[in-house]
C-alpha cells in the first residue's frame, strides 16, 4: 500500500510500466534505448507531479514524455557519431496513441521475447522481473540475491542474445502456443516460489510474490482463456491468501496443518477458488497441471480445519497430476497427503519408494515428520540431519526440528 | 537478414563409406526441403582424419600440430549448415529438420555480418 505522495506516484508508474515499455520498444526498435528513454520520463514524472499534480491521464502523460526522451537520446547519439537522423523514425514516435489491441500485441510480443526458450530460465526470470515488472537492475538483483554486477551482466547478456542471435518480437501463433505458454508459465511461477518458500534468511519474500502475482494477473489480462494462465493465477493466489497465518509472532513458519485459517485472506480465497474452477473447466481434454495444482490449494482453501480436510478428494487430484507430470517431486507431495489420508507407515513406504531424491531436502525433510510421527526417533533425527545437509531453509529446518523433538 | 550457423554435432561417423551412405538420405532431403535457405555447409570426414593446430608463443612462434580433435567427447563436429533466417525462430525451426537434431543435436549460432 503506498503511504507517502513518492509512493503513490511511484506505484502509478509501475501500474503502467509494461505497456509504455513495450509500445516504446516497438517503435524504437530497441530494447536499451526504450528502457533508458522511459526511465528518464519517469524521473521528470517524479520531479513534477509532486509539485503540480497527477496529470489527468499519468500514462498518457508518460508515453508522451518517453517518446520524447526517446528522440533526445535518439538525437544526442546521432550528434555524437555525426550520423543522419531518419526522419521517417521521429515521424513514427508523433503518432497517435496506440489503440488497446495495439498495446495487447506489444505487451504479449514482450512477454514471449522475455521468456523464449533460447534464454536461460535464469535469464527469463531476471528480464521479467526488470522488463515486464520494471524492478531496477539493483531492485532485481536484491529481489533474487543475487550481488548487483551479476545481475547487471546476466541483464545485458540477455538482451545481447536477444539483438545478436535474433530472437523475434513476436506473437506466437496459435498454433505455436503450447509450445510456448509453458515457458511463460514456468518463469512466472519460479518467481512466485523465490518469494512464497524462500532459501533465503526471511522465510517469505512478499514483495517477489507480490511481483509474480502481478505478472500472473497481466497473462491473464493478455490470456483470459488458457487454461495454464488461469490455473498458475489461481494457484499463486490461493496460496498467497494464506500468507497472514504463515508466520508466527517470531516469524517463524507455521505449518499448514497449525495455521489460523481465520486469518486466511477471504477475497483472495473466493477469487482463487473461481479462476480455478474456471481454469479446470478450459482443460476438459488434457489436465493443466497448474489447474490441477490450483484444484488442490482449493481443496484446502475450502476446509474449515486441517483435520476437515477433503483427503480423498486431494489424493485424486495427485493422481490425475501425476497422468500429466510424473515427477519424484509430485509423488513426494501426494505422500503427503496419503499420510493424512491412510496413515504415517504407508506414506513412509510410498516416500521411500521414490527414486532420485537423495540431494532434495524436502524428501529427507518429509521422511524426518513421518519416522516421527511413527515415534521412529533415531530415524527422524538422522532424516533431519540430510535435510540440513542437502540445504533446507533455515526456517524450515527450524520448525521440523521442533516438530521431531515435540513429537516423543 | 542474418545468416546462422547450423553445427552438426553427432557421434562419430564417417560419411564417406558406403555404409553410411543411408543415413546422408536424411541430410539430402533436407538439402533440397531448405534450398532457399541454405547459403553452405559441408559433412565431414571422420574425427580420425582432424588434425589440430596451435602457434605457441604468438603469431609466428613454433607450430604445434597433433593428430586428432582438440576434445575427445561423444559427440563430435560432423558437418555444419549456413542458413540465412528471418529470425531465430525460423532459424530453430529449419534446425529441428537435420536429422542429426534426433540422431545427435545442432548447434544454432548466429554469424557476425562481416563487411
Amino acid at each position: 500500500m503506498p503511504t507517502t505522495p513518492g509512493d503513490a506516484i511511484s506505484a502509478v508508474i509501475r501500474a503502467e510500466y509494461p505497456r509504455i515499455l513495450a509500445t516504446l520498444i516497438r517503435v524504437t526498435g530497441d530494447v536499451g534505448l526504450a528502457e533508458d528513454a522511459l526511465q528518464d520520463a519517469a524521473v521528470r514524472a517524479l520531479q513534477t507531479w509532486p509539485r503540480d499534480g497527477l496529470p489527468d491521464s499519468p500514462k498518457a502523460w508518460l508515453t508522451v514524455a518517453a517518446r520524447r526522451c526517446a528522440i533526445d537520446r535518439i538525437r544526442r547519439e546521432a550528434a555524437r557519431s555525426g550520423k543522419e537522423l531518419e526522419a521517417m523514425t521521429l515521424q513514427d514516435f508523433d503518432g497517435p496513441e496506440p489503440s488497446e489491441s495495439v498495446i495487447r500485441d506489444d505487451l504479449l510480443r514482450l512477454v514471449f521475447t522475455c521468456c523464449h526458450p533460447a534464454l536461460s530460465s535464469p535469464s527469463q526470470v531476471a528480464l521479467s522481473l526488470h522488463t515486464l515488472a520494471g524492478l531496477s537492475t539493483p531492485e532485481v538483483a536484491s529481489a533474487l540475491l543475487v550481488p548487483e554486477a551479476t545481475m547487471a551482466k546476466r541483464l545485458t547478456r540477455a538482451k545481447q542474445k536477444i539483438a545478436r542471435a535474433g530472437i523475434p518480437y513476436r506473437v506466437p501463433t496459435d498454433a505455436e502456443l503450447p509450445d510456448r505458454l509453458p515457458s511463460v508459465a514456468a518463469t512466472v511461477y519460479l518467481i512466485f516460489n523465490e518469494g512464497y518458500a524462500s532459501a533465503g534468511a526471511e522465510p517469505i519474500r512478499a514483495s517477489l510474490v507480490d511481483e509474480a502475482i502481478r505478472l500472473g494477473r497481466l497473462l491473464y489480462e493478455l490470456m483470459p482463456d488458457e487454461a495454464s494462465v488461469l490455473g498458475l493465477l489461481a494457484l499463486m493466489v490461493l496460496l498467497d491468501a494464506r500468507r497472514p497465518a504463515r508466520l508466527d509472532a517470531s516469524g517463524a513458519l507455521v505449518l499448514l496443518a497449525d495455521q489460523d485459517r481465520s486469518r486466511w485472506n477471504r477475497r483472495s480465497l473466493v477469487e482463487g477458488v473461481e479462476l480455478a474452477a474456471a481454469a479446470i473447466t478450459r482443460s476438459p481434454d488434457r489436465a493443466d497441471p497448474y489447474a490441477v495444482q490450483a484444484a488442490i490449494a482449493g481443496c484446502h482453501a475450502l476446509a474449515p480445519t486441517f483435520a476437515a480436510t477433503d483427503w480423498v478428494a486431494i489424493v485424486d487430484w495427485y493422481d490425475v497430476l501425476l497422468s500429466v507430470t510424473d515427477t519424484p517431486v509430485v509423488r513426494l507431495n501426494r505422500a503427503a497427503a496419503i499420510a493424512e489420508l491412510a496413515g504415517p507407515a504407508q506414506a513412509l513406504a510410498e516416500v521411500d519408494a521414490i527414486d532420485g531424491l537423495e540431494a532434495y531436502p524436502w524428501w529427507h525433510a518429509a521422511r524426518a515428520e513421518l519416522l516421527s510421527r511413527l515415534g521412529r526417533r533415531a530415524e527422524a533425527v538422522g532424516a533431519l540431519e540430510r535435510a540440513a545437509a542437502t540445504g533446507l531453509s533455515p526456517a524450515h529446518l527450524s520448525q521440523l526440528q521442533e516438530s521431531v523433538h515435540s513429537a516423543t | 537478414m542474418p545468416t546462422y550457423a547450423a553445427l552438426i554435432y553427432t557421434a562419430d561417423v564417417d560419411w564417406s563409406q558406403p555404409e553410411n551412405q543411408g543415413d546422408m538420405g536424411g541430410y539430402n532431403d533436407f538439402g533440397h526441403n531448405a534450398a532457399a535457405v541454405i547459403r553452405g555447409g559441408a559433412a565431414l570426414y571422420h574425427t580420425a582424419t582432424a588434425t589440430t593446430v596451435r602457434v605457441q608463443g604468438g603469431k609466428g612462434g613454433e607450430v604445434l600440430v597433433t593428430d586428432g580433435p582438440f576434445a575427445e567427447t561423444k559427440e563430435v563436429l560432423t558437418g555444419f549448415y549456413l542458413l540465412e533466417c528471418a529470425d531465430l525462430d525460423e532459424a530453430v525451426a529449419w534446425a529441428a529438420q537435420i536429422p542429426a537434431a534426433w540422431n545427435g543435436l545442432v548447434e544454432v549460432r548466429p554469424t557476425i555480418p562481416m563487411g
